[in-house]
């Protein structure tokens, strides 16, 4: 075990060929003039995404999109800190359960617009990263993981016993009637939740795709690759690792916002549990991470499973999309660890070249 | 407060301590190997636990009697685990490794929690079961009976490793793979053979925990972070540090709900884990 020294500088020297998200990123300029089949494609999902609620206007087939767009926001969040920087948390929750109980005390107790919260939620769960990231992330692999879901565990254990906001109770946010925009809450339709989770979806996924081709995105990844290699370039690693924390923790903590108002109660069983961190983790896994697709497809596949296995099989069932997902997550690790965007590109490139199959083995 | 209470409180933290010490251990072991931490290490432990309470509940066969059995089948679960899915993600990024063994977690309580609902269940009067009082100090019977079994599991585990032939191949795997190999150590065997042991090390402590403890799907998260907390405490890899990290963990959670407040035993016992592994990430114990 200790006699691996030479890895790293084979790491380093092998990082350029083995990240084929990054030549993509660095050919991207060279194909802008896209394919109009692509441009097309992308008008039709863009007009299917508007007109959905209005087609299927139903509360449950609009539950189940808002759904997928939360957990997509999650799953991206989650993705920034661990696809693109390499730090696997296991304790997520602890953000999105900070912007759930900032907007939801402050609206509860003194009425402040949600809206406002949340933007204090996410400076709360930034500050909380830093507080978190500063000593944690000098830790390496496993050891960081475990610590954030110790921490994740203690906050979860602190607001169960924390009085000044509603302890294992939680927070019962009062029903508004008037000024639904400004209080943030819609009791007559899910088409305003809708329209605001696939907002947040998109801000989420726009900052992504900036990231992915900017200069703190590049660093992200050579963090991920090989942290000795990039600081010995010059990368302030703490720094940016940090940084990479506090924008995955602020995505996090709106998607907090987010579901208080959707559900109106916050308390902390349902938004600190181990559960949402996982599940998180599992999304991302599930679809592929590191990429900007993956979290959406990830959510696309596995929300609508769980909702409809929770339908269909009623009580107990509740437990047979985790069996599904576990299953799926472990065959995914075992035989192709890109997840189902990478399993979807290799296929098509393998159609394409002819059977180059086993590119971008991640 | 009497000084009863608190050396009653010393004297179960320390009995509770050598289960999460066999409970360790076995985690300790996978991860000195191969450098992988079995995230579904708890659901070994809820496993090993349904197993005694199904002899029991069926059967009637007792928890200590069918704790061989019980041993054997978590064994053999460890063996299928390693070749169905660690063999393959050996060389794979951390992410995978995380995921593969997180995901297995998942499964398994997702699938209890569907096969047998989830319900709290108890082994009703067990073989060994009531008190003892010594010198004004209550003790439960069937805890004594765990944590001497448990202490007992662990001290063969200690000579299995460190006296035997296989045992001390054992150890030259986990120090170094390439070397060992060259000495014709069967490496891979050696692997799978960590798995069965460390398998097998739960399925001692949850067979003797289901004598005392609540049997539900969801029962080896807390113990599973306990022994992450125990195994970082202890140095990563060390056994004997495992002992001593549990033992230490037993009496601080013990000590700490006496004279704090029960409902934050844990969080002592998670800030000593982040106090160790930011002031040495070594471990208390740890050779590194």
């Amino acid at each position: 075990m200790r006699s691996r020294t030479p890895a790293p500088m084979i790491a380093a020297l092998g990082a350029a060929e083995r990240e084929p998200a990054l030549q993509d990123a660095l050919n991207e300029p060279a194909r802008t003039p896209w394919r109009l089949r692509t441009r097309l494609l992308g008008l039709a999902g863009l007009v299917a995404l508007l007109a959905y609620p209005f087609v299927l206007n139903a509360p449950f087939p609009q539950h189940v999109m808002i759904m997928i767009f939360l957990y997509a926001l999650m799953a991206q969040s989650w993705n920034i800190l661990a696809g693109y920087c390499g730090q696997i948390s296991l304790g997520h929750a602890v953000f999105f359960g900070i912007g759930a109980y900032s907007s939801g005390f402050l609206f509860a107790t003194f009425r402040v617009s949600p809206w406002l919260g949340m933007m204090v939620g996410i400076a709360i769960a930034m500050a909380a990263a830093v507080a978190i990231g500063l000593p944690t992330l000098r830790l390496r692999g496993h050891y960081f993981a475990i610590a954030t879901l110790v921490i994740a565990e203690s906050v979860q254990i602190v607001f169960q016993r924390w009085e000044f906001v509603g302890a294992a109770s939680g927070i019962w946010l009062p029903i508004v009637r008037e000024n639904p925009l400004l209080n943030f809450q819609f009791n007559e339709s899910k088409i305003p939740y809708y329209f605001i989770a696939l907002g947040f979806l998109s801000l989420v996924c726009l900052a992504v795709w900036y990231l992915e081709r900017s200069k703190a995105g590049y660093y992200f990844r050579a963090i991920r690759e090989d942290p000795e290699a990039a600081s010995s370039l010059g990368v302030d690693v703490s720094r940016y690792k940090v940084l990479a924390f506090m924008i995955s923790a602020g995505f996090m903590s709106i998607a907090g916002t987010f579901y208080a108002q959707y559900v109106l109660v916050v308390d902390p069983e349902t938004v600190f549990p181990l559960t949402l961190s996982i599940l998180v983790l599992l999304i991302a896994v599930m679809g592929g991470v590191g990429t900007l697709w993956g979290p959406i497809i990830g959510a696309a596949v596995l929300v609508p499973l769980s909702e409809f296995t929770r339908i269909y099989l009623g009580g107990t069932g509740g437990s047979v999309d985790l069996i599904i997902y576990g299953a799926l997550i472990v065959l995914i690790c075992v035989f192709r660890p890109v997840g189902l965007l990478g399993i979807w590109k290799d296929w098509r490139l393998g159609t394409a070249v002819g059977g180059a199959k086993n590119r971008g083995n991640a | 407060m009497t000084r009863e209470i608190v050396i009653q409180a010393i004297i179960s933290g320390l009995l509770m301590g050598f289960v999460y010490a066999l409970i360790a251990a076995g985690l300790s072991l996978i991860f000195g190997l191969m450098e992988i931490v079995n995230f579904a290490h708890g659901e070994f432990l809820m496993l090993s636990m349904f197993s005694a309470f199904w002899f029991w509940a069926l059967f009637g066969v007792d928890p200590l009697y069918s704790l061989p059995v019980t041993a054997a089948l978590l064994a053999l679960l460890g063996l299928v685990v390693h070749y169905g899915i660690i063999r393959h993600i050996l060389r794979a990024p951390m992410l995978a490794q995380i995921c593969a063994t997180f995901g297995l977690a998942v499964f398994l309580r997702a699938l209890a929690q569907f096969l047998w609902t989830p319900d709290f269940r108890t082994v009703i009067h067990p073989l060994v079961e009531g008190r003892v009082e010594v010198l004004g100090i209550f003790l439960g019977l069937p805890q004594i009976v765990a944590s001497v079994g448990c202490l007992m599991g662990f001290t063969l585990l200690y000579v299995f490793i460190t006296r035997t032939e296989t045992g001390l191949a054992l150890q030259a795997t986990a120090q170094d793979r390439q070397a060992a190999s060259l000495m014709g150590i069967p490496t891979d065997r050696m692997y799978a053979l960590g798995w069965a042991i460390g398998a097998a090390c739960v399925g001692v402590a949850g067979g003797l925990l289901s004598t005392f403890y609540f049997v539900f799907p969801e029962v080896g998260f807390q113990f599973a972070l306990i022994a992450y907390v125990a195994v970082a405490l202890g140095g990563f890899g060390s056994i004997l540090g495992c002992l001593l990290a549990g033992v230490l963990i037993g009496l601080v959670e013990a000590l700490g709900g006496l004279l704090i407040d029960p409902s934050f035993k844990y969080l002592i016992v998670f800030g000593l884990y982040l106090a160790v592994v930011f002031f040495r990430p070594q471990g208390l114990f740890g050779r590194f």
